[in-house]
């Protein structure tokens, strides 16, 4: 099998860039790990764009995604990438059990983003999840927790989850906002308000429909406490009693697979985290490799669209279905709305930035990486011995090397060893993860169609 | 703990085997029909195109796994793919991500104990 491009996700970025690229005459595959399209922002909405909970904002992917299955593609989805020969434009797939190949000209890469690690004490007890697998939930499976419930940190979609649970009847009995005072103040300077007004104002819409939960500012101090389950969370000051504990520090891009590659990368200072270089056009490092979403850096699915649909014209460009004049006439107003969907980025990355200890946990015993149960403390005393990045402390401990690979520690342990050594993230560079992207068992690799 | 929502699903009965159903149809809250998977043997009925993660939290369990390294409980934690906090064994086979796997009806869902054992003599 061989086509002119590979989309890699099914997102707003992936979507929007096969709608375009099949308007333009590529041939196209679209290469999804989940059951249906939609990404993460859309999850689910073919069976719950009428739910009223989750609000008007969801179901306006409606169109994008009538739009994408109306297409006539090689659409994959519950298909893993594991493996990507970007020299050759050799992918290798998973799908129920079995690999196979797939040739592309170009490969998009749209795998969106994941939520900031939020590393407190007590943060692998049974009971304690992220604000976005709450919603994943609501989302596919009509579900809401039971109980008492406590929203801890802060950005957007924590105050949208708030908004969502209490419309179908499962109001958080708290909202613990991990923001530091002094942002707003910080934000405001950073500017955008007056391009970023409409998505502002639904911004505050937002909050309004929020009011009536109880909440605390400027919390720090968080852990959670309990024997086999959440029981309590606390805080410096207080503490109260809980079933479920759901935390969000913002989201940052799934790097996953451009750091595998060897793309180049820059570090982020005002989201705090690492993005692949791309030009206007999603064009990386790689000459056969893009990069459109979120995970070029977080700029939310109005943006994730435009940049798909910039993508796909650059990969018509590249093969000829594109003159330069026909580019550029197309480029313009996706570029134009994309910079206005991206206007009140500055704003909101002020506002929402993490603080230090969500970063660095300060506490010694706090378990850092999850899957191989490595904490802070052993983290620092690697640093201290010598270990200068992520990749050099697999000589010292395990951090990194259980199944989710480092997706989930490699920015806190980036943090913890630039803390000890007294530099920065920036300079101590990141995990460089290998194929398989994902775990695949050897008979998975033995069968092939 | 989770719920299904009371305004979205009529309350689950203990009868009837595996397959689907489908509760009272409502065009404000989207598709209603369940299908029946078996979470440690246990029945429970999920809505159909939830993941075997999500009816391991339907059925109230207190662990999907339990770590390799310290023998913790574990519950799913990001539910999209990244965490591998969700690992369990699915129809016999070992170490699958539960919340990449949609639940069928009749399906088995075991908590991973530890690492997988590769070999039984």
């Amino acid at each position: 099998m061989s086509c002119d491009l590979a989309i890699i996700g099914a997102g707003p970025a992936g979507m929007a860039a096969a709608v375009e690229a099949v308007d333009l005459g590529l041939s196209v595959a679209v290469i999804d790990e989940n059951p249906a399209p939609g990404g993460q922002i859309f999850r689910g909405l073919e069976g719950a764009a009428g739910d009223a909970a989750l609000g008007a904002d969801y179901a306006a992917g409606l169109p994008l995604l009538r739009a994408f299955r109306a297409l006539r593609i090689g659409y994959r989805p519950a298909t893993t990438l594991w493996h990507l020969e970007p020299e050759e434009g050799v992918l290798s797939l998973l799908a129920a059990g079995t690999t196979s190949e797939l040739t592309a000209g170009r490969v998009l890469l749209a795998t969106g983003a994941q939520e900031r690690p939020v590393p407190i004490p007590g943060w692998t007890l049974p009971g304690v999840m992220t604000a976005g697998a709450a919603q994943i939930l609501l989302k596919t499976a009509g579900a809401v927790p039971k109980g008492r419930t406590v929203l801890a940190g802060q950005g957007p979609l924590l105050w949208l989850l708030a908004a969502q649970l209490a419309r179908a009847g499962a109001p958080p009995a708290l909202i613990l906002e991990t923001r530091p005072k002094g942002r707003l103040a910080e934000a405001l300077r950073a500017g955008g308000l007056l391009a970023g007004a409409p998505l502002l104002a639904k911004g505050l819409a937002l909050l309004a429909k929020t009011r009536r939960i109880p909440r605390l500012r400027a919390v720090t101090g968080l852990h959670a406490e309990g024997t086999g389950h959440v029981r309590r969370v606390l805080w410096d000051g207080g503490a109260t009693e809980c079933d479920t504990l759901l935390l969000h520090e913002g989201v940052v891009p799934a790097t996953h697979i451009p750091l595998a590659l060897g793309l180049e990368h820059d570090w982020d200072e005002a989201q705090r985290c690492w993005r692949p270089r791309v030009d206007a056009y999603g064009a990386s490092s790689h000459p056969r490799v893009a990069v459109a979403g979120d995970g070029a850096g977080i700029g939310g699915w109005q943006a994730a669209v435009a940049a798909g649909r910039l993508a796909a014209l650059d990969a018509a460009r590249r093969v000829g279905r594109l003159t330069e004049a026909g580019f550029a006439r197309r480029a313009g107003p996706l570029l134009a709305t994309r910079r206005a969907a991206l206007a009140l980025r500055p704003f909101l990355d002020a506002l929402y930035a993490p603080p230090g200890w969500v970063l660095a946990p300060p506490e010694d015993a706090t378990l850092v990486c999850r899957c191989e149960e490595v904490t802070a403390g052993q983290v620092r005393a690697a640093a201290r011995l010598g270990a200068t990045g992520p990749n050099q402390l697999k000589a010292y401990c395990r951090a990194g090397m259980g199944p989710c690979q480092g997706r989930m520690c490699g920015a806190t342990v980036a943090a913890l060893i630039a803390e000890a050594r007294g530099t920065t993230p920036e300079a101590v560079g990141t995990l460089r993860p290998r194929a398989p992207y994902k775990p695949l068992t050897v008979a998975e690799l033995a069968r092939t169609g | 703990m989770f719920a299904l929502r009371p305004d979205r699903f009529r309350p689950a009965s203990a009868a009837g085997g595996a397959g689907q159903r489908r509760g009272t149809p409502d065009a404000r809250t989207g598709p209603t029909a369940t299908v029946e998977v078996f979470v440690d043997g246990i029945p429970v009925r999920v809505p159909e195109g939830a993941s075997a993660a999500a009816a391991v939290l339907l059925a109230g369990s207190p662990l999907i796994r339990e770590t390799p390294v310290t023998g913790a409980p574990r519950l799913p934690y990001c539910l999209m793919g990244v965490c591998f906090d969700c690992l369990a064994e699915i129809d016999g086979i070992a170490n699958r991500q539960a919340c990449m796997v949609p639940a069928v009806p009749g399906m088995r869902i075991a908590p991973q104990r530890g690492a997988r054992v590769a070999f039984r003599s």
